[in-house]
């Protein structure tokens, strides 16, 4: 298996790096929330990829039985959970960017630290 | 009355006393009532467990297991019980002195002075009874904590200062180097009761005991080693019946016999004087001794100087100890008596005074022996019993200590305690010759001759400041005569295994 | 009916969050809340009893046996985490809430109470579940409704605090996740007693390593363990008090039990100690945690940050005996777990009744309430006092430990230095209490303490620091079972 036969490994490791990217280096509070959003996807992509079975079908039994290989059906149940906590974490993020909003007229972090140093 | 019911019921009654206090809080005259009573029941209940002790019985009370193996329980040995009837002995006429205090000073918050005091001698007889090294360490730090209010009593930035200063040095004290000594030995041996003869022996050799002793010696910051003493002056801005009994009785005394405890129960005087992990001790003290000696006589303000004076004489009692031998250890068991005895007296005089004529300083007493005869008097009484010469007290544990020195073959500490009586003289008998002999600095009162001159003459404190310094006073000179009964009851302690 | 108590104890509060939404008036839904809370510590409580009485517990969910089903364990590590996660649930639920630290309007509060039990649901979940998703799932209810609270502090800084609270907690959910899911590559299964046997044998593989690094470093970050400590102070700082008690009490602590349970139970002792030598990253991180944290709580002016970076050096003890891993230190570990709740619980109600004196949390407000509030502030020095260790409070017994276990060590510089940094605590406690005592004011002002409503919880709380202090027998007598269950398969 040489570096290339992983390349499922490598999609996930950029799309979790440019999320991590993108929550360090923004200062608008929705990008954060976007970048939060590409570094969980990585990680639902990395469980759905390892589910697969090289040669492996849906796991359905076909009618009247028989020697089927089929991919691993328990990590696309878990990550319905997963994608279910993501959304969670997304309504709730933007819920309290809209707060935020509200109470200071500003979504740039920098901006927003501003005016919380310039109250002190 | 069982021993066992004595020691809980001598333990609980100053903390219900406590309480009684606060709730009697608004009745000023039921509340010194409550003081008084309490402090009465208390003295006449440890009273009672002395023959029990004297006929060399040790009775115990187990009240609780706090850790497998860690348990809040007393028993009465004979320093302990010395060291409890001196406490709680003392706290009658203490009492009555603070009672004359407060109200002739006009006092604030005087409910929580004499809750926190009734407290302070709660943690007091806890120390005294502990059968462990835990329970001893628990009233230590309560004892601590409950004197706290009492030094910052003024509430104004000087006692605020002085009581960071008090704290720090007892907490950073007891936590780093008392506690780590405590699980220590825990971890070396597995238990932390005191038993005759010690638990350490055969269980650590070489440095380690002269380390460990360190950590105990120093950890107990209220014996108030050199070079953590600076409590002890701190403290001084306290009010005088706080200094006189809790600085000069109580609490330097809870540090002293915690260390004479550890030097007999934890260590054993045999183990110590066999691997010479006490030597160095001895020369700390002897320190800690002339330093302190040397200091007092450069202080001007009074409670300064008998605060210096303190620390000399507790390095006293840890040198009895440190010399590891049998003399050794009854002169310090004395001398825990025989100094408060001598220093409470001091103490009150010092107050007696500001009280009075609100002088602090040892150059304004010119000429005070005139118009307060009987508290200078009384002084001179005090300085004797602590300077060391018949027929006070202080003359027969200076001699046990002196022969302790001689026992152990260190003659050279024989010479440190003669010249340690010498720099006494030096610090406290010019304030009684200031008093009686120079001409007061102020008004020349009418000199007229005879009786009736005298009476007319007097300018005393009040009579309930009065009268308790002139019971202490008397009480010095009576344990010249009761000495033998101290020693009496000292010898029925168990220093071997 | 008793069978089914393990699922009740988490079922309970996750069904009754959106009845309170249902009920909406603000009496009822209180009252609905504090007893379906009440019941979760009896469920607790006798789940403890159970375990400590006929072993553990095993509960299939749904009839699905494990490893195939999600199985719900009980043994006497989590029942132990189970009964203070209710305790303090049960104490800081009943503490009224006041309308001035909370940004919803009086009729709106059944959003709290919901919010409330939702958390309190996601964190005894996490402490029962055998199963290492449904520990994820439940570490995610809680952590969405404590950023959600946090969220709901009067001041406009609760918003930002909470928001990067959400990002930080986020991101230490799905490094937990990518964790999971690389244990489950080697392993095929995800329930975790199944994984303690089928890990040992690929233990040498660079994707365990991996996914021992993913998961530790996840749950770090929900522990705030040093240096991924971030989010906590403005956090605590800004959330409303109550929460601040109840997620200081139960929110790191849950984090922490996950902790132990994964070092312990999942990958180890033998792997974890001796192999990758956890302790020599842990062991420094945590003296820095304890004198770091504290000395940070020196400078502060802010009670509430002042208590939270406390928090963090306290979680330095916790994580300390964790990476002494021997019995003495373990125990003192997992008694400061619950020592430490019922400290920090106690003194961050402490700050919400003065909160209800006084307009803020600043610490020069506090003058002179000494005089003011006694029972209030009497508390705060009982419970500064346990955070100290003084004898006879339940820090002691924490501390008594953790010496001990870095005597047995031999690590003599850490048992000086669990000492030293409780001298700092003495520092930063004793700030506040001068300010609180000593006020300049020539009149003394008139009493007027917290509603007897508010001091009762608090001084509950702030007994049983004491109570505790004195009798250990279900503290660290439980723990030191449970420190010895955990390392029975080292020794």
């Amino acid at each position: 298996m040489n570096i290339l036969g992983l390349w499922n490994y490598w999609i996930v490791i950029a799309l979790m790096m440019i999320g991590l990217y993108i929550l360090i280096a923004r200062e608008n509070l929705v990008k954060k929330v976007m970048g939060l959003n590409i570094f969980q996807v990585s990680v639902i992509m990395f469980w759905v990829s390892i589910a697969k079975v090289r040669g492996g079908t849906a796991p359905i039994v076909p009618e009247g039985g028989g020697d089927v290989i089929y991919s691993n059906p328990l990590p696309h149940v878990l990550m319905l959970t997963a994608i279910v906590v993501g959304v969670a974490t997304t309504g709730l993020g933007l819920a309290l960017i809209v707060r935020i909003h509200e109470a200071y007229g500003s979504i740039e972090e920098d901006q927003v630290r501003e005016m919380d140093r310039a109250e002190e | 009355m069982n021993p066992g019911d004595a020691i809980g019921l001598s333990v609980m009654l100053p903390l219900l006393g406590a309480l009684g206090i606060a709730l009697a809080g608004r009745y000023p005259n039921l509340r010194e009532a409550v003081t008084l009573v309490t402090a009465g029941a208390v003295f006449a209940t440890v009273l009672n467990l002395v023959p029990t002790v004297m006929a060399g019985g040790r009775p115990g009370l187990e009240v609780f297991q706090v850790l497998p193996g860690l348990t809040l329980a007393f028993e009465v040995e004979p320093l302990g019980m010395l060291y409890a009837l001196v406490a709680s002995g003392l706290w009658i006429p203490t009492a009555l002195y603070s009672i004359g205090y407060c109200r002739g000073h006009g006092e604030e918050n005087q409910t929580r002075f004499f809750v926190c005091f009734a407290l302070a001698i709660f943690a007091a007889l806890g120390i005294a009874f502990a059968r462990n090294l835990f329970t001893l360490f628990l009233f230590y730090e309560v004892l601590t904590l409950s004197t706290y209010p009492l030094v910052t009593h003024y509430g104004n930035d000087e006692a605020r200062r002085a009581g960071r200063t008090y704290l720090g040095i007892l907490l950073t004290t007891s936590v780093l180097f008392l506690l780590l000594a405590i699980v220590w030995t825990w971890q070396l041996t597995g238990t932390l009761e005191f038993s005759p003869g010690g638990i350490l022996a055969g269980r650590v050799d070489g440095p380690l005991v002269a380390i460990l002793l360190g950590l105990y010696a120093f950890g107990t910051g209220k014996a108030a080693l050199m070079p953590f003493h600076r409590w002890l002056p701190a403290a001084m801005v306290a009010p005088t019946p706080v200094s006189a009994l809790l600085h000069a009785v109580a609490i330097v005394k809870a540090g002293v016999f915690t260390v004479l405890k550890v030097i007999v129960y934890v260590f054993g005087i045999d183990f110590l004087s066999e691997t010479e992990g006490s030597v160095w001790l001895m020369y700390v003290a002897s320190f800690t001794l002339l330093a302190a000696s040397i200091i007092a006589l450069t202080k001007d303000n009074l409670k300064a100087r008998l605060a210096y004076s303190t620390i000399s004489q507790l390095a006293y009692i840890v040198l009895g100890g440190a010399l590891a031998t049998m003399d050794g250890v009854f002169g310090s068991g004395m001398h825990i008596a025989m100094h408060a005895m001598g220093k409470i007296t001091l103490f009150f005089c010092a107050g007696a005074i500001f009280v009075a004529t609100h002088k602090k300083n040892v150059s304004e007493l010119d000429g005070l022996g005139r118009t307060m005869p009987f508290t200078i008097s009384a002084f001179f009484l005090g300085s004797i019993s602590i300077i060391g010469l018949p027929p006070t007290g202080g003359a027969w544990s200076k001699w046990y200590l002196a022969l302790g020195a001689a026992e152990g073959h260190h003659a050279v500490f024989i010479a440190v305690l003669m010249v340690s009586s010498l720099l006494s003289i030096g610090y406290l008998m010019p304030i009684v010759g200031r008093a009686f002999f120079f001409p007061s600095s102020e008004k020349q009162p009418a000199q007229s001759g005879g009786l009736a001159g005298f009476w007319a003459g007097i300018e005393e404190a009040p009579l309930l400041c009065v009268f308790p310094l002139c019971l202490t006073a008397a009480g010095c000179v009576l344990l010249f005569f009761y000495a033998p009964a101290i020693l009496e009851l000292l010898q029925t302690m168990s220093l071997v295994r | 009916m008793t069978e089914h108590l393990p699922a009740l104890q988490t079922a309970l509060p996750l069904l009754a969050a959106p009845v309170c939404v249902l009920l909406r008036r603000a009496a009822l839904v209180r009252v609905f809340a504090v007893l379906v809370t009440w019941s979760c510590l009896a469920i607790a409580l006798s789940l403890l009893q159970e375990v400590l009485g006929h072993g553990e517990i095993s509960y299939a969910l749904g009839g699905w046996v494990a490893p195939l089903g999600i199985e719900y364990r009980v043994d006497i590590l989590n029942a132990y985490v189970l009964v203070l996660v209710a305790t303090i649930a049960s104490v800081v639920i009943a503490f009224p809430l006041a309308g001035r630290e909370l940004r919803i309007p009086k009729e709106r509060f059944f959003l709290f109470y919901a919010l409330f039990l939702l958390c309190l649901a996601g964190l005894l979940g996490i402490t029962i579940t055998g199963d290492l998703f449904n520990i994820f799932v439940f570490l995610e209810i809680s952590s969405l409704s404590a950023y959600a609270l946090i969220g709901l502090g009067r001041d406009r800084r609760a918003l930002t605090a909470g928001f990067s609270y959400l990002v930080m907690g986020t991101i230490g959910g799905t490094f937990i996740l990518i964790g999971i899911g690389l244990v489950y590559q080697m392993t095929g299964t995800l329930n975790i007693v199944d994984l303690s046997q089928r890990l040992p044998p690929v233990l040498g593989t660079r994707t365990v390593w991996m996914a021992f690094a993913f998961l530790v470093v996840g749950t770090s970050i929900k522990l705030a363990a040093f240096p991924l400590h971030q989010w906590l102070p403005n956090a605590y700082t800004y959330g409303p008090s109550v929460v601040a008690s109840f997620l200081s009490a139960t929110a790191t602590k849950v984090a922490y039990y996950v902790l132990v349970r994964l070092l312990f139970t999942v990958f180890g002792f033998a792997f974890v100690f001796e192999r990758v030598q956890l302790s020599a990253l842990l062991l420094p991180l945590s003296l820095i945690a304890m004198v770091v944290g504290s000395l940070a709580a020196i400078y502060q002016t802010n009670i509430k940050r002042l208590l939270a970076y406390s928090s963090i050096a306290q979680i330095g003890y916790m994580t300390l005996g964790l990476s002494l891993a021997n019995l003495d230190g373990l125990t003192g570990g997992l008694v400061h777990l619950f020592n430490h709740g019922l400290i920090k619980g106690g003194l961050f109600l402490v700050v919400a009744c003065a909160l209800s004196r006084v307009e803020s949390p600043r610490i020069e407000s506090l003058r002179g309430l000494g005089k003011r509030m006694p029972w209030t502030m009497a508390a705060f020095v009982v419970g500064g006092l346990g955070l100290i260790g003084i004898p006879g409070t339940v820090g002691f017994v924490s501390k008594w430990y953790l010496v001990l276990g870095a005597l047995d060590q031999g690590l003599y510089f850490v048992a000086f230095m669990v000492l030293a940094s409780s001298l700092l605590a003495v520092v930063y406690v004793w700030r506040v209490i001068e300010v609180m005592y000593f006020s300049d004011e020539e009149r003394a002002p008139e009493r007027d303490d917290a509603p007897l409503s508010m001091l009762l919880p608090t001084w509950v709380l702030i007994g049983a620091t004491i109570y505790f202090g004195l009798d250990t027998e279900l503290t660290a007598g439980v723990a030191e079972q449970a420190a010895a269950y955990l390392l029975g398969g080292a020794s």
